[in-house]
């Protein structure tokens, strides 16, 4: 093993011997091509991501427009096809699962990590919730069709109520104007038992992402607050909970993002396929001025969703409607891009007032 | 092994020590009576009697794990909150032991204040900060928040540096203000005692020294006690001290007693720097 002169006198005369230098260069060389490897791969999904964006958009040019996000669909003619159905659809499935899963898992997370001791129960819940995590969405479609949209034949002119007690209960509030219930029981195929399904199939990630959160602020800050005399929900609700809002947001954020393009369950519950209404007939501001009822309607109202809608285009035998399916995923990835980008702005909202 | 009250019992009934201020004699403040505390399986305390007299400073003394810190948590029960965590024996505040069923945790430890090693200002404004221990106790009166922000700031001798930013991040401030901050935070709800567990033990020398003045002056007013391992700084500021070792109070006596003739071997040792 011969020395190389030329690293020697550059790293001095102080080095001992050439051993020490070349196991430098080794490590520099593994180091630049690890960084190179990370590099490329980065660059290879962002490339992916570019041409799939590209392709995408300049189908739809000429397509999205003002028409297409404000008609609902048409089966003949993709010119008159429109959106709006799914837009509508989603944005209540979308809402109502928010307003489902994030105090649910927001609680749960609480619980386990601040109320629950560790024994057998609280340890086997929290190895299941990163399985659950992992569930495959078409388990949550079935799940969601027994326990929501059937309630597993309970209610109904035939259920199991009536078989046993003879009394039967088909739902809640009667609605002269609709001539139906506007609380059917069971759901049925309708906005709710959606939402309530995806809420399940985002839960573990909220609570995970939570509970991640929560562990992460320092006990030192729990046991200043105590030791002012809080009580352990002021400790939480005034210290815990706003320090670790950025980190439960992140759950949130990508909860939604499945959420939102999630297909495989809502067609599993019966989400249609062609839907020529928005849910509890509310196409617009307007509409919710004039027949405000439609908004205890609307939940339980059947619907559409963007992914459905899309699919539904994908496989028309009209060469046009590939078109319409373009203009659909445009608009489902606006819709996802400006969501997360809300998440991200109360998540930097908060995080500005914290620095360890 | 002498953790003896018998050694103690003396000062109880002495009046002033030399060159203090103070004329009415020492009265008990918090008493423990063969305290044992245990986490889990592993026992941290071992029979600890001892009095704290009100208004002065007691400082906690020993090595690393000795049980000093764990002692000065069982005074306002923050131990409560480890998991596992057990105590025999009994902590008496002005007669009244705080471990009985019907003792409020809360207001316990809104009398018995706490200080902690790690400054830990909320991410809050100054003010915020203060005001903390008051709000969540319900108070809601403006005036009122800002008179006690006020006066517990000008108690923790923090007020002119921070007068005019009150609404300013309390992590904006340096390492020894911070500390007066949890300090003034600790004064504003009110406590006749004040815990401090190493309260200067990551502060530079200059901030050190402020946090020592202060300890001076607030002992007119409070009862402290102080853990510390720097044992100068017990000697400058406490006017008892106990020696901690292996979870076993060896001695408790006056500051100046224990530092220049300690009555137990080991203690001689622990000051004199032969081990810990």
């Amino acid at each position: 093993m011969t020395t190389e002169p030329g690293i020697v006198s550059e790293s001095g005369a102080a080095v001992p011997a050439a051993k020490g230098s070349r196991l430098k260069q080794n490590g520099r060389q593994e180091s630049w091509l690890f960084a190179g490897l990370c590099r490329a791969a980065v660059w290879f999904s962002i490339a992916i991501l570019i041409v799939l964006l590209v392709a995408v958009t300049k189908n739809s040019i000429g397509w999205l427009d003002w028409q297409f996000l404000t008609s609902f669909d048409s089966a003949r003619f993709p010119q008159k096809a429109g959106i709006l159905a799914g837009l509508l659809g989603t944005a209540w499935v979308i809402g109502l699962t928010i307003l489902f899963a994030v105090p649910i898992g927001v609680g749960a997370a609480i619980y386990l990590e601040e109320y629950a001791t560790d024994n057998w129960l609280n340890r086997l819940i929290r190895l299941n919730l990163a399985n659950l995590a992992g569930v495959p969405s078409i388990v949550y479609g079935i799940l969601g069709l027994t326990v929501f949209v059937r309630m597993f034949g309970f209610f109904g002119p035939q259920g199991i109520l009536y078989r046993w007690t003879g009394w039967e209960l088909n739902g809640f509030f009667w609605s002269e104007h609709y001539q139906q219930y506007l609380i059917p029981l069971p759901f049925g195929r309708v906005v709710m038992s959606g939402a309530l399904t995806l809420a399940l199939l985002i839960l573990p990630v909220v609570i995970i992402a939570s509970q991640e959160a929560l562990r992460a602020i320092p006990a030192s800050l729990r046991h200043a607050s105590l030791a002012l005399g809080a009580t352990r929900w002021q400790t939480i609700r005034h210290q815990v909970l706003p320090a670790s809002i950025p980190g439960i947001m992140t759950g949130v954020i990508l909860g939604i993002s499945r959420a939102i393009g999630e297909t495989a369950p809502l067609v599993m519950l019966g989400a249609m396929t062609f839907v020529y209404f928005a849910p509890g007939n509310l196409d617009s501001l307007s509409d919710v001025a004039q027949h405000p009822e439609g908004l205890i309607k609307a939940p339980f109202d059947t619907f559409t969703v963007m992914p459905i809608q899309i699919f539904n285009w994908v496989r028309q035998s009209k060469e046009e409607f590939k078109y319409v399916a373009a203009a659909g995923i445009v608009v489902l990835l606006a819709i996802l891009l400006v969501l997360n980008g809300l998440a991200i702005l109360i998540r930097n909202r908060y995080s500005k007032h914290l620095h360890w | 092994m002498a953790n003896t009250a018998s050694s103690f019992s003396g000062l109880v009934k002495r009046p002033a020590l030399g060159g203090e201020s103070l004329k009415e004699p020492r009265v008990a403040k918090i008493e423990s009576r063969s305290l044992c505390f245990y986490y889990g399986e592993s026992q941290a305390l071992h029979e600890i009697s001892m009095t704290i007299p009100e208004r002065s400073v007691t400082a906690l003394i020993g090595p690393s794990g000795c049980g000093k810190s764990t002692f000065l948590r069982t005074l306002n029960r923050m131990n409560d909150i480890v998991e596992g965590a057990r105590h025999s024996g009994s902590v008496l505040l002005e007669g009244q032991d705080i471990y009985a069923g019907d003792v409020d945790v809360v207001a316990l430890r809104k009398q018995v204040g706490m200080v902690f090693q790690k400054s830990t200002p909320f991410p809050k404004s100054i003010f915020d900060n203060v005001a903390y221990g008051p709000r969540i106790g319900g108070l809601r009166d403006k005036e009122k928040l800002r008179e006690i922000v006020e006066s517990s700031l000008k108690r923790a001798a923090l007020w002119k540096e921070v007068q005019d930013r009150l609404h300013d991040s309390a992590l904006a401030l340096s390492g020894g203000q911070q500390q007066r901050l949890c300090i003034a935070r600790a004064l504003a709800t009110g406590p006749d005692v004040l815990l401090m567990d190493e309260p200067a033990s990551a502060l530079d020398p200059a901030s050190t020294a402020r946090i020592e003045d202060l300890i001076f002056e607030l002992k007119e007013a409070y009862t402290i006690v102080i853990v510390t391992h720097n044992m100068q700084q017990a000697a400058r500021v406490s006017d008892f001290t106990a020696f901690f070792l292996k979870g076993v109070m060896v001695e408790i006596g006056d500051t100046e007693q224990i530092f220049t003739n300690p009555k137990e071997k080991q203690t001689q040792d622990y000051i004199t720097g032969r081990f810990g």
